[in-house]
């Protein structure tokens, strides 16, 4: 239906005051994608979003929409529509007004803007509601108004500022696979803020993990689940233990370390220098209970609590030197040696599973 | 014995509210709505029940002459504190960022507050007067030969009083009422392609009108019951209702006044429910 435009931010910073909430960040986003930007709040990702969409000035750095550099252009001007957090949807304007509402200003006739309106609302199948107010519909149908409003100027790119945070976890799946089925029909460049590490892997063809002002990784949901490149990821996008320790010896692809009061483990990645400290992440669903065949696979810890989860069951371990160990084992192989909280329970992984984080 | 106190205990707790009410607010309405029946003759007033107050002064082309000039003021008054009091609470609620900033410039509109209304009224004598500050300035520097005499003692001086004593009463309910419209809103208004006074006539205004309300509310019964700035700057040469009761009263014909203020309860109460149709203040209170 239109021209999707690709997003380049390139080195670009926001300081507000002596505080730095964006730090020199440069990614491409293409065109016609799904990118979530993903991280805990304070993280820099709604500066971000509001730096392309024109709401917060760009410290430093330039910011290029298609084949143009928006930097200094005001919102109206970029070619980008935004779906705020709240919707602010105008609380005195019925749905059409405010679907209808850029066309006005644009100085659109009322008949051709009210046509238009309504055409975008059938769209969101709330033709029915067009004569309502924003305070007599439910979360979801105000999330589709909103969006209804954004897509009305033909945007080449929608930034949505965490458009599910304020539904219900049931909605908050419905309106998942709407935002999905959109961005297919539209074919325009979608970027989704995010808090939710589920949300970014259901939607997301690219996901950027922010930290701290800065990106610890921009790459597939698949690529950032399995292959996290930092601690942080690793941390923050769950299911992932995260070991620490100090660098003993290396081979190629292979790096061997010691963890502090504990014992010595080897796992996958470029090789480090001796008595460098190194994190290695280790899926807590690869983790099994049983000895270890090989050496530097596995240890031995005390079970400090129990979860059943129906398919499943989550074993918190204590380990020498390692806290807060997660071990997911199926229910079929916890009932077939089943421990209790106390025991001393042996743990193993397969050689691919524990991998090196960070740059060398 | 203990059923009865649970159902008392509500009533108990409104008797304070309803006794200072009923004090204070339905018994003197009432005492007026009886006095206003009542009899009189120079030397007092006597229990009666006739109708010849109200047929006075309803039939009195000086009484409609009053509140014609009454509600002039008011119309004007509204007008110019509406339109200051919106630019106010919109430069403090939209362009002031700091909320320290935006209280302490709050606080700085009311600092006339501090002192009494007869006090604020009577220092603009000196400044307007035929030798005030603003006369002797201009003649001094040349642009008129003659002292203004219109500056003092006229409508002009009434309304720019009034002004002076009522933007108070529009800023304060308009700026309340704009700190609670959301930010967003303005955002997504500039991101639909609103200019400034796209985003002002579209959204802000709309949305400030139960503020608005209010202080009209305000403004326009402060100004109905106003006798004494009336009295102060005109010199005595413009009537208002209030001051029209005054007099009255001066020439001990109670009964008189009694029923003039009657009427002006009831225009004024009228003016205030046209007001209450118009707008929807609940939002706001």
């Amino acid at each position: 239906m239109s021209k999707a435009a690709e997003i380049d931010i390139a080195s670009v910073s926001k300081i507000y005051g002596k505080t730095i909430a964006v730090d020199s960040i440069s990614i491409k986003i293409p065109a016609g994608s799904y990118c979530c930007l993903l991280g805990p709040s304070g993280c820099g990702k709604t500066p971000t979003l509001r730096m392309i969409a024109g709401h917060e000035s760009v410290s430093n750095g330039d910011i290029v929409l298609g084949k143009e550099v928006v930097t200094n252009l005001p919102p109206a001007k970029r070619g980008t529509a935004m779906m705020f957090q709240s919707y602010a949807l105008f609380p005195h304007l019925d749905l059409i007004d405010n679907v209808a509402f850029s066309l006005k200003m644009a100085g659109v006739d009322k008949e051709t803007r009210r046509a238009k309106a309504l055409d975008m609302l059938k769209l969101m199948q709330l033709d029915g509601y067009a004569n309502r107010r924003p305070a007599q519909l439910s979360g979801g149908q105000q999330q589709r108004v909103a969006l209804a409003r954004a897509l009305i100027t033909d945007p080449e790119a929608l930034l949505l500022d965490e458009p599910l945070s304020a539904l219900d976890p049931f909605l908050k799946i419905r309106m998942r696979a709407e935002l999905k089925k959109l961005h297919k029909q539209l074919g325009i460049t979608f970027v989704h803020v995010t808090h939710s590490q589920e949300e970014a892997m259901a939607l997301a063809d690219m996901v950027v993990v922010m930290s701290d002002g800065r990106i610890e990784q921009a790459a597939s949901p698949r690529e950032v689940f399995e292959r996290p490149a930092t601690a942080f990821v690793a941390r923050f996008m769950g299911d992932h233990n995260v070991i620490s320790g100090k660098v003993v010896g290396s081979a190629e692809n292979i790096v061997t370390f010691d963890v502090v009061g504990g014992g010595t483990f080897t796992a996958s990645g470029e090789p480090r220098p001796v008595g460098a400290d190194v994190d290695a992440a280790i899926r807590t669903d690869h983790v099994r209970i049983g000895e270890s065949p090989n050496k530097g696979f596995g240890f031995t810890g005390i079970v400090t609590n129990l979860e059943y989860r129906g398919p499943s069951v989550k074993l918190t371990i204590e380990g020498a030197g390692i806290s807060e160990f997660t071990a997911i084992v199926t229910d079929k192989a916890f009932y077939a040696t089943p421990v209790a909280v106390g025991d001393a329970v042996p743990l193993h992984w397969d050689a691919e599973d524990a991998i090196i984080l960070g740059a060398p | 014995m203990n059923n009865l106190i649970t159902r008392a205990t509500p009533y108990l707790q409104a008797t304070p509210l309803l006794a200072l009410l009923g004090f204070f607010l339905a018994v003197p309405i009432l005492l007026l709505l009886i006095v206003s029946f009542w009899d009189y003759d120079f030397a007092g007033m006597y229990p009666a029940f006739v109708t010849f107050n109200y047929a006075e002064t309803l039939g009195s082309w000086v009484t409609w002459k009053t509140y014609g000039n009454t509600l002039k003021f008011a119309a004007i008054v509204w007008a110019i504190t509406a339109f200051l009091g919106f630019w106010v609470a919109y430069f403090l609620a939209f362009h002031v960022r700091t909320a320290t900033m935006q209280m302490v410039l709050f606080l700085v509109c009311t600092v006339p507050f501090l002192t009494s209304n007869i006090i604020r009224m009577i220092s603009w004598i000196p400044v307007l007067g035929r030798n005030g500050l603003v006369n002797s300035g201009l003649v001094g520097a040349g642009i008129i030969d003659q002292p203004l005499e219109w500056l003092l003692y006229s409508d002009f001086a009434v309304i720019l009083a009034m002004v002076h004593l009522y933007t108070l009463f529009m800023v304060t309910p308009i700026f309340n009422n704009m700190m609670r419209i959301d930010k967003s809103l303005v955002e997504a208004a500039r991101d639909a392609g609103a200019k400034d006074w796209q985003i002002i006539w579209n959204v802000i205004l709309p949305l400030a009108k139960p503020g608005i309300a209010i202080g009209t509310i305000f403004v326009v019964t402060l100004v109905m019951a106003d006798f004494s700035t009336v009295q102060v700057m005109s010199g005595g040469q413009s009537a208002s209702v209030a001051l029209m009761m005054r007099n009255q009263m001066s020439l001990l014909q109670y009964p008189a006044a009694a029923a003039n203020a009657v009427v002006l309860l009831v225009l004024v109460l009228l003016m205030v429910a046209g007001i209450l149709r118009i707008v929807d203040i609940r939002k706001e209170l």
